[in-house]
């Protein structure tokens, strides 16, 4: 099988593996406990805790285990509203093509008196630092823009927001579940108050994640319980998953120039195979992109059916498709960037991982081929379009 | 386990009765684009029989599946059992599918009943 779903999950690394099973072992005492088989437990907890702060350039103090990417974005934006509310502001600014753990935690909010101004991303999958600037008001508590797009792989330009938000003096997070251990990722740097990750997008487990929260912010308890995680996230700690997880993005950052380049060479390779397909058009910015994603909307078929016929052939991959989703309506990552629907059934997202060769490239891009040009032959849609009765939208 | 049935799978793989029929004399056209499916029937309707029928879509694996089903159980059918078919013994000859893809075999019942509608506008004849 050639696995190209890694913005799905990732396969986790020896060393991730290694070091959860030796911990599921070994060291699998509670971590609260205070003999020391549940001590050493905590140091392994801790040194897991320092290497993950000191990857993203963050203190360990700064840094809460979570169950994943969506547990630390609810709690990350709950956090920023309830000091926001404290403080009379109520206003929050996101993006239209946010994950929906962030999406429908502003839906939530909203009920809650919230007011939510999500900016365009435009056609090529990127916010603009000036409108975000343009679109902070007294009242806002809040600027929540993804690190990168889990569909397209557009990177925002995270610093430049990161700058305005504290010249401004709002908070800002970053859903950056798709970026860390992917490209280089600096808190401080950047000026990012609050962020989320998930091990199992960099070959760690799944189940696990981290928040971000720089010193001085309040977090708000999703889950009251025990004084773990300083009191900020109740629940005996999952030690083996969360170590696996600093083992994991150890190497992924130490790692990362190399397959970055890999990876770039691969993804540009595919984006100018498949662009020969006709009536073809990746979506999203073809350079300011996650070395490893490719994403294409092909005019005439359904990206459901595209997939069956890739598994066929050993290669799996996804789609935005409405009826890869259960609804009727496409992916809204796809609809933000100005697809309409008939396009948007047809994408295809391939997210390839760093032991992608060549040929394996290749054979993606032919077989591909071979499959969108099986299912046009057999479309009304692609007849018409062929006929002259509709214009071709790509 | 997977998705779809293995009946589903064989009908969305090698689909039955694909294409067009240039002299057909009943066409349906059904869904649209934007929901993510269309289904063609064209069927050849002699003597009260369905001698030929052949179709089009654009859809999912299920979409595909379902039509390629509807034509096996009406092909050589009188219409008086064709006008009769339903969607759920569409989806009943595909082993069954799953609840969100019913649809798909909806589809499938409203483009031969479209089909058989066209028929009826072109040549006057009752069904």
């Amino acid at each position: 099988m050639i696995y190209a779903d890694n913005a799905a999950t990732t396969k986790m690394s020896s060393a991730a593996i290694q070091t959860m099973t030796s911990l599921l072992n070994e060291t699998w005492g509670n971590p609260s406990s205070l003999y020391l088989h549940g001590q050493k437990a905590k140091e392994v907890l801790e040194k897991a805790r320092e290497d993950v702060a000191s990857l993203i350039g963050a203190s360990p103090r700064e840094i809460i285990f979570t169950s994943g990417g969506s547990e630390a974005d609810n709690q990350a934006i709950r956090s920023a509203a309830t000091i926001g509310k404290k403080n009379g502001k109520t206003h929050i600014i996101s993006s239209a093509f946010e994950h929906h753990a962030v999406l429908h935690t502003l839906e939530a909010l909203k009920k809650e008196g919230f007011e939510v101004t999500l900016l365009n991303v435009h056609e090529n999958g990127l916010v603009v630092p000036a409108e975000v600037e343009a679109a902070i008001r007294e009242d806002t508590c809040l600027v929540t823009i993804m690190y990168a797009n889990n569909e397209i792989g557009t990177i925002q330009p995270i610093r430049e927001i990161g700058e305005i938000c504290r010249r401004k003096g709002v908070l800002f997070h970053t859903d950056a579940v798709q970026a860390i251990g992917h490209v280089p990722v600096n808190v401080e740097e950047e000026c990012i108050d609050l962020l989320s990750a998930s091990a199992h997008k960099f070959h760690g487990p799944k189940g696990v994640g981290f928040l971000y929260a720089k010193k001085g912010i309040r977090l708000t308890n999703l889950i009251e319980g025990g004084a773990q995680e300083r009191g900020k996230r109740a629940g005996t700690e999952n030690v083996p998953g969360i170590a696996a997880m600093a083992t994991a993005l150890k190497e992924a950052v130490a790692e990362m120039g190399q397959n970055a380049a890999h990876l770039t060479k691969m993804r540009d390779r595919l984006i100018a195979g498949l662009s020969e397909i006709p009536h073809s058009a990746l979506n999203g910015d073809p350079v300011r992109r996650l070395p490893g994603n490719v994403n294409f909307c092909f005019e005439g078929i359904e990206g459901e059916s595209l997939l069956l016929l890739l598994d066929d052939k050993g290669i799996a991959a996804s789609s935005g498709s409405a009826c890869t989703s259960g609804s009727l309506d496409p992916s809204h990552v796809l609809l933000a960037i100005g697809r309409v629907h008939d396009v948007a059934h047809g994408s295809l997202r391939l997210s390839i991982g760093e032991d992608i060769t060549e040929q394996e490239a290749d054979y993606i891009i032919r077989s591909v081929s071979e499959v969108v040009e099986y299912l046009r032959g057999f479309s009304p849609v692609w007849r018409d379009l062929m006929a002259g009765k509709k214009p071709f939208i790509l | 386990m997977a998705l779809y049935s293995e009946k589903v799978m064989d009908h969305f793989r090698n689909p039955r009765n694909v294409g067009v029929i240039e002299d057909a004399n009943g066409i349906g056209e059904v869904g649209n684009a934007k929901c993510g499916d269309i289904m063609k029937m064209y069927l050849k309707i002699e003597d009260g029989i369905v001698q030929d029928v052949k179709f089009e879509t654009f859809g999912c694996g299920s979409a595909i599946a379902s039509s390629s089903m509807a034509t096996e159980l009406i092909k050589g059918k009188p219409l008086s059992e064709v006008k009769e078919l339903t969607n759920k013994a569409v989806a009943e000859a595909l082993d069954g599918l799953p609840d969100y893809k019913m649809h798909c075999s909806v589809l499938a019942e409203e483009a031969i009943q479209a089909a058989l509608e066209d028929y009826q506008k072109r040549t006057g004849k009752e069904i």
